[in-house]
């Protein structure tokens, strides 16, 4: 395992979020239609917060390399994620680096995941045990 | 209004077991684009060592958020749900969650506070089998924007 986690850049359309709707449960109105997003004063439909962990989730278990290396995994969701009812949608990068490794076998990695270069998730860490 | 803050440190009767189903956590997974075998094929998963498919870290949400209900739809606790963001999000896992898991929670309040004008609700959600083996816990800040 290298130090850094390579660039992960994954695209996010209005299928996803719809498809993601549905698996998760959540159907909150701001994640569909733009009519109601942009009642609430957001620029429009954006992703769920969770959508955005997830991608950051599969960023960690791709470089783990085992889906089940994760043993504490936090964010916070400093900026929401605008996904324009467009074929090409948005596209969401993670990176992270390698912050500690503790003596008991846990590794400590800082994430960072942007939109348009801006920062997404602020606080974003997740603590791996290596296998 | 601000959120009553009688709430903080109250914790609610465990949820009714929810039942972990495989398709359910093959959906999620393809839903985030997550093609990892043990995700989707359970002799992939039985080779590491699970009895079934196992759940990206990330699906405890599917439960807990049903379970958060408890919380935020209490007329007493006075959350309008329309101004809510999501603030932040932990998760600390004893073990993945596996089809075939019969997961109960318990909520807890653990803080209400205001800044700014928002309000900001704290709850911890301990997910446990219906034997009480922990699984996970999760943690979860909503952010209740000051009316404009």
């Amino acid at each position: 395992m290298s130090d850094e986690l390579q660039t992960q850049t994954y695209r996010v359309t209005r299928a996803d979020l719809i498809r993601y709707c549905g698996a998760s449960g959540d159907f909150n109105v701001i994640h569909w239609s733009d009519r109601l997003a942009t009642a609430v004063g957001l620029p429009g439909v954006i992703a769920h917060g969770m959508y955005t962990m997830a991608l950051a989730g599969r960023a960690v278990t791709t470089w783990a390399g085992a889906p089940d290396a994760v043993v504490d995994f936090s964010v916070r969701f400093s900026r929401p994620v605008p996904v324009p009812d467009t074929d090409e949608g948005t596209e969401v990068q993670i990176s992270g680096v390698v912050k500690e490794v503790t003596e008991d076998g846990l590794t400590k990695i800082s994430l960072t995941a942007t939109c348009h270069g801006e920062k997404v998730l602020s606080l974003a860490t997740a603590t791996i045990r290596k296998s | 209004m601000p959120l009553d803050p009688s709430f903080v440190g109250r914790s609610w009767p465990p949820t009714g077991p929810y039942l972990v189903g495989r398709e359910k956590i093959r959906e999620f997974a393809q839903a985030i684009g997550a093609t990892d075998a043990e995700y989707h094929d359970p002799e992939a998963a039985r080779a590491i060592g699970y009895p079934d498919v196992v759940a990206p870290p990330t699906f405890p949400t599917v439960v807990t958020m049903a379970a958060s209900r408890q919380i935020v739809a209490d007329p007493a606790l006075g959350l309008d749900y329309s101004r809510v963001v999501h603030g932040d999000q932990r998760f600390a896992y004893t073990r993945p969650v596996v089809a075939g898991d019969a997961l109960v929670c318990v909520n807890t309040v653990e803080e209400i506070t205001q800044r700014g004008g928002h309000d900001f609700l704290t709850t911890r959600t301990e997910v446990t089998t219906e034997a009480g083996e922990p699984v996970v816990t999760a943690w979860s800040k909503l952010v209740q924007r000051g009316a404009s």
